[in-house]
């Protein structure tokens, strides 16, 4: 028995009535009168027109109760509110946009002109339009592990509901504007330091501190010295310009907008909390028409259907890797982050305790607690004896890609496999039918391809064979979605889904360096065009012996004439030159040598398409041959596991908005050669 | 009712030297280390325990009662009862033996018994001045009470003394414990040559035992934060001489004394669990137990010759069981000090100590020394003092199967004048 869940108490806001005719709230009136939030049918809140629509009208029925206090809470136990609505306002255009943020504004003006004590009491994720509900409240109390943010500038766009406004008129205005620049988040302790919080109490406090607030005896920080100075324009311009070379290293103005529209509102408007709310609302109008913000609500709309496609138990609580390489140490490291129990395998001790030291490095950095950093490591268990093998549910084989070791293994995980166990192979150059004649269950075996660095790059590729059953492929997208990672079904095809369509960007930058084109040039002009990386860095970042093996695969296997490769770089990775790896690749990092990271000013649209355009192809291509279901799955793989041009909304929908792909691919086959000939799957695209 | 009680498994860290400044592990990460793989290659899971024993004679403040915490970090549940024993370098036997003596009277079926040391975490002790001082400091309030208070700071409050130094040393007689062995050593004639040549042996044992695999799943790897994969005892030295051992100084008693840092017990961290079981537990689960716990016995005497432990405790087991030295296959006596397992073995010979002593009409008898720590000790291995009991005990029971023979004691010296002894057969 659980003495713990036994004596459990917890707010019970399920025995607080719904007003008639209100779906969204529960009301239970009172000298401190409390409203809980509850979105019906979902266990997340949203800021949603209806909910603030019925704000509004309980807020004037409360407003004639008299209350001594409103409290503002939420009904469900994940947290306050994600944000608003995406789906609400995604669609909303010019006239109609303003209608309706004007709408919305009024009904936090309301609430913030009441003249009792307002109180938000905020847990979980308080984010968006959530934090600027209870920005529009007297009072905030958090509970511990709450974490707000405003993390619009993600979607390409910057609060609309006031936060603008309130956010740096109640604390330091340049922390404020930190906050929404870069969109990260504030937990706890940090909430309350910059005084977005009156106070921090665990659940079992929230009582006494709401009896506090409405008491008159809950002061709230102001921002100090700093909000003042900030008040004169002059300070808000020098601060704006720091603030805009700042942006402009990270996201460069033609493509990301929103940070300047933001900073631009607040050096403008800055001293005047009603002026800038009325810029607030134009400036937000006027983003949400861009394809920036458009092309962005779409990768979030994105990430949450290939989360969704991960949907479901994955009855897997201990997990098995073997091959303590990078892939398989950050492999067992994340899961292990995320709650599983992980044994880690490797025939040598040296990599296991590599391992252990990468796992340390990757808690660090995801600021884990070093009471959450010493349970992950204890989790994961280094296993030089292979004792995991019986006793996990899934077995992820991260063995060097040589088909030979590989079905070693295999051979010997029969009749070792606990019953009804997954095994998984993270193979990303191997095809899975080429392996699965080795496997102990051919059902119960499936490609799990996760991206380098595991802890950066959210996406998992999850590969189905010809005999694999749907649980296990339904098993290993639900694990994928449980480490908190996005699966992307795909079949087993020859670089299965992203690295089919991200070797020709690689490849064709080989040629042009073949042909004599300046490196730099290169990289400049795919960062113009808004890829995270250059392909000269990616592939010194990937490893030139990699790709060499990326390529060779690709060219043997697919029906159509690839780039070749050229001499010099199988003699570079014969040489041990393979990249940022060893020192030196096709940059010298050894001899200090970096590679470019501004984009070019006036990038060669030739070198752009060349490095593009077949990618949309390879797309058309896996389209075609069902490698994925459909263009979204499509461009969410190749967003979220390359980092390629999110703003763009990926290589099918540029494709699509672009419109002359086809035609430009055959004048660049007529000039460069039939590796630029456009895929048949053209005809049917569009 | 007295029920049979079986060693199952067991395994242990490697034993990891002292290199000044505080090792990669506290004692709970040892224990914790220790644990999984040895929970892991079970066919249980890890809940299935009913308790949970660890010595621990140096508990860090992080790890209040360290049982508990290893407990929960090894996944053991929330329901998991677990205490901490400390009998200073008996706790991991005696935690051996009140698991034992749960299981035989019938009230637990399945204990996990461990013990576990960090002496490289040894915290620094300040004098009570000091410490009375850097009280009075934090209560200070205000600058000008601060300021006051500095005024009576005493360069000496910055002399602490590491409190390994202090533990060693005997609090009734105030002597080290490499004292104790320096009397011994008087009594029973042991020279320096015999203990050096003792200490040689011991790493060559334990040299020859890694190299042969006999530790093999016995010694379990560590990998510790900075990435480093600790798979071997490190203090073991396989070319110990005595021309290298002769050139070392007496460590507790200059110039004349014979106990020297090459014939003593190292310094280190270490941690080691055994796992018990019942009749019941052994069939339930399909274990295959490796020895019986058959009797253990614990004794006392004069804290100034607390290396005598063994003999009086292990004596009352022999006579208990009517066994003469002839009887017991292997020994496992814990190598605080080369001269004090010495003098244990030279008292045995000793017909009037046997005879005032032990009660035995003649001297008990020569102990082999190819059946004594045959494969090695503290001397070459080191001695983690809460782990050292544990770890005699699950070597023994291994060493009776691998050589297929049938009885062994294991015991050891407890500073503070107390000895402990178990007695085995091999399952």
């Amino acid at each position: 028995m659980d003495v713990l869940e036994q004596i459990n108490r917890k707010p019970m806001p399920e025995d607080t009535p719904r007003p008639e005719g209100v779906k969204n709230w529960r009301y239970a009136p009172g000298d401190i009168a409390q409203l809980w939030l509850d979105c019906p049918d979902t266990g997340t809140n949203v800021i949603s027109e209806a909910v603030l629509r019925e704000l509004d009208q309980m807020l004037d029925q409360i407003k004639g109760e008299q209350p001594r206090a409103l409290v503002i809470r939420s009904a469900k136990s994940g947290g306050f509110a994600a944000g608003a609505d995406i789906d609400g306002f995604a669609g909303l255009r010019g006239d109609r946009a303003v209608e309706m943020l004007e709408q919305g504004h009024a009904v936090l003006d309301k609430l913030a002109a009441l003249h009792f004590t307002t109180i938000a009491v905020v847990h979980g994720a308080t984010l968006g339009g959530g934090l600027e509900l209870a920005l529009a409240c007297d009072h905030r109390i958090g509970v511990e592990g709450v974490k707000v943010g405003f993390p619009e500038i993600q979607l390409g766009l910057h609060p609309g509901l006031g936060g603008t406004f309130r956010l740096t008129g109640l604390i330091d205005p340049v922390a404020a504007m930190q906050m929404m620049l870069t969109g990260s988040s504030a937990h706890d302790r940090k909430a309350r330091k910059l005084g977005i919080l009156d106070a921090l109490v665990p659940e079992r406090h929230v009582e006494a501190a709401i009896g506090a607030a409405a008491a008159g005896k809950l002061d709230h920080d102001s921002g100090g010295l700093r909000a003042s100075a900030m008040r004169t324009r002059a300070a808000r311009s020098l601060a704006s310009t720091r603030m805009r070379s700042e942006s402009e290293k990270k996201a460069p103005n033609q493509n990301y907008p929103a940070p300047y529209a933001l900073i631009n509102l607040w050096e403008d408007h800055g001293g005047d909390a009603k002026e800038m709310q009325k810029a607030e609302i134009a400036s937000f109008a006027e983003l949400l028409e861009s394809a920036t913000a458009q092309n962005l609500i779409r990768v979030f709309f994105l990430r949450r259907k290939l989360k969704s496609d991960g949907k479901g138990d994955d009855g897997i609580t201990h997990v098995h890797v073997i091959g303590a390489g990078a892939m398989g140490a950050e492999i067992a490291a994340w899961s292990a982050m995320q709650g599983k129990r992980v044994t880690l395998e490797d025939v040598a001790l040296e990599p296991l305790g590599k391992a252990v030291k990468r796992a340390a490095g990757i808690y660090d950095k995801k600021h884990l607690s070093d009471i959450e950093a010493r349970d992950a490591l204890d989790r994961m268990m280094p296993d030089p004896d292979g004792l995991g093998r019986a006793r996990a549910d899934l077995i992820i084989e991260a063995a060097p890609e040589k088909l030979e070791l590989k079905e070693k293994i295999y051979a010997s995980l029969v009749d070792v496999m606990k019953p009804g166990a997954i095994l998984a192979s993270n193979t990303s150059s191997l095809r899975l039918a080429g392996l699965v004649g080795a496997v102990p269950d051919p059902g119960r075996f499936g490609g799990l391809h996760f991206f380098n660095p595991v802890s950066q790059m959210p996406l998992v590729e999850i590969v189905s064979h010809e005999q694999s059953e749907t649980r296990t492929l339904d098993r290993l997208a639900a694990f994928a979605a449980g480490i908190d990672r996005l699966p992307a079904r795909v079949t087993d095809y020859p670089g299965f889904l992203v690295n089919r369509i991200l070797g020709p960007y690689l490849m064709e930058a080989m040629v042009m360096l073949e042909e004599g084109k300046d490196k730099a040039e290169i990289d400049r002009a795919a960062l113009a065009f808004g890829m995270p990386m250059g392909p000269v860095t990616l592939a010194d970042q990937v490893g030139l012996d990699i790709c060499l093996e990326v390529s060779r695969s690709l060219r043997e296997n697919l029906e159509r004439p690839m780039a070749d490769t050229p001499d010099w770089l199988e003699k570079m990775v014969n040489d041990g030159k393979t990249g940022r790896k060893s020192g030196e690749g096709l940059y010298n990092y050894d001899k200090g040598e970096e590679p470019p990271k501004a984009p070019a000013d006036d990038p060669s649209e030739t070198i752009i398409d060349r490095l593009i355009l077949p990618m949309c192809d390879a797309g058309v291509e896996c389209l075609r041959k069902g490698v994925a279901q459909d263009v979204d799955t499509i461009d969410a793989a190749v967003i979220f596991g390359t980092g390629w041009a999110p703003f763009r909304g990926g290589p099918m929908h540029y494709a699509k908005v672009r419109r002359d792909v086809e035609r430009r691919l055959t004048a660049l086959a007529a000039e460069h050669g039939d590796r630029f000939k456009p895929d048949a799957g053209w005809s049917s695209f569009g | 009712m007295t029920r049979p009680v079986y060693l199952v498994d067991g395994a242990r860290t490697p034993f990891l030297k002292a290199r000044g400044g505080p090792g990669p592990f506290t004692p709970v990460d040892l224990a914790v280390q220790c644990g999984r793989p040895l929970l892991m290659r079970q066919p249980f899971a890890p809940t299935a325990f009913d308790l949970v024993i660890l010595g621990c004679v140096n508990v860090v403040q992080d790890e209040m009662n360290p049982a508990r915490v290893a407990a929960l970090r090894l996944g053991m549940g929330d329901q998991q009862v677990a205490f901490t024993v400390q009998i200073n370098c008996g706790s991991g036997m005696q935690s051996i033996d009140t698991a034992f003596r749960y299981i035989r009277e019938g009230s637990h079926e399945m204990i996990l018994a461990g013990g576990t040391e960090a002496l490289s975490h040894a915290p620094l002790v300040y004098n009570r001045e000091a410490t009375e001082w850097f009280g009075g400091m934090a209560r200070a309030k205000g600058p000008l009470d601060k300021a006051a208070k500095l005024t009576e700071l005493r360069p000496d409050f910055f002399s602490p003394v590491i409190g390994l130094e202090r533990g060693l040393t005997d609090p009734i007689t105030a002597l080290n414990m490499g004292q104790t062995a320096e009397v011994l050593a008087h009594r029973f004639g042991i020279d320096r040559q015999t203990a050096d040549a003792y200490a040689v042996d011991s790493h060559k044992r334990l040299a020859a035992a890694q190299a042969d695999g006999r530790l093999e799943g016995e010694v379990l790897p560590v990998f510790d934060r900075d990435g480093v994969a600790h798979a071997k005892d490190d203090g073991v030295r396989p070319d110990s001489s005595m021309e290298h051992l002769a050139k070392l100084n007496p460590a507790f008693e200059k110039p004349y004394g014979k106990v020297t840092p090459g014939n003593s017990s190292q310094i280190t961290d270490g941690a080691s669990w055994v796992i018990l079981a019942s009749e019941t537990a052994v069939e339930a689960h399909g274990l295959e137990p490796i020895a019986r716990l058959v009797d253990s016995e614990w004794a006392a005497l004069d804290p100034s010759i607390m290396g005598l432990g063994p003999v009086l405790a292990s004596t009352p087991l022999a006579q208990r069981h009517g066994l003469s030295v002839d009887d017991i296959d292997l020994w496992e006596i814990n190598e605080a000090f080369a001269a004090q397992v010495l003098s244990c073995l030279a008292a045995w010979q000793d017909v009037d100590f046997c005879r005032e002593v032990l009660g035995y009409d003649a001297a008990f008898g020569h102990i082999d020394r190819g059946q004594l720590n045959i494969d090695g000790g503290a001397i070459s291995l080191g001695h983690p003092v809460g782990t050292s009991g544990n770890r005699i005990v699950l070597h023994l029971a291994n060493a009776l199967k691998k050589n297929g023979v049938r009885r062994g004691i294991a015991t050891e010296c407890i500073g503070g004048g107390l000895g402990g002894a178990m007695l085995l057969e091999a399952a």
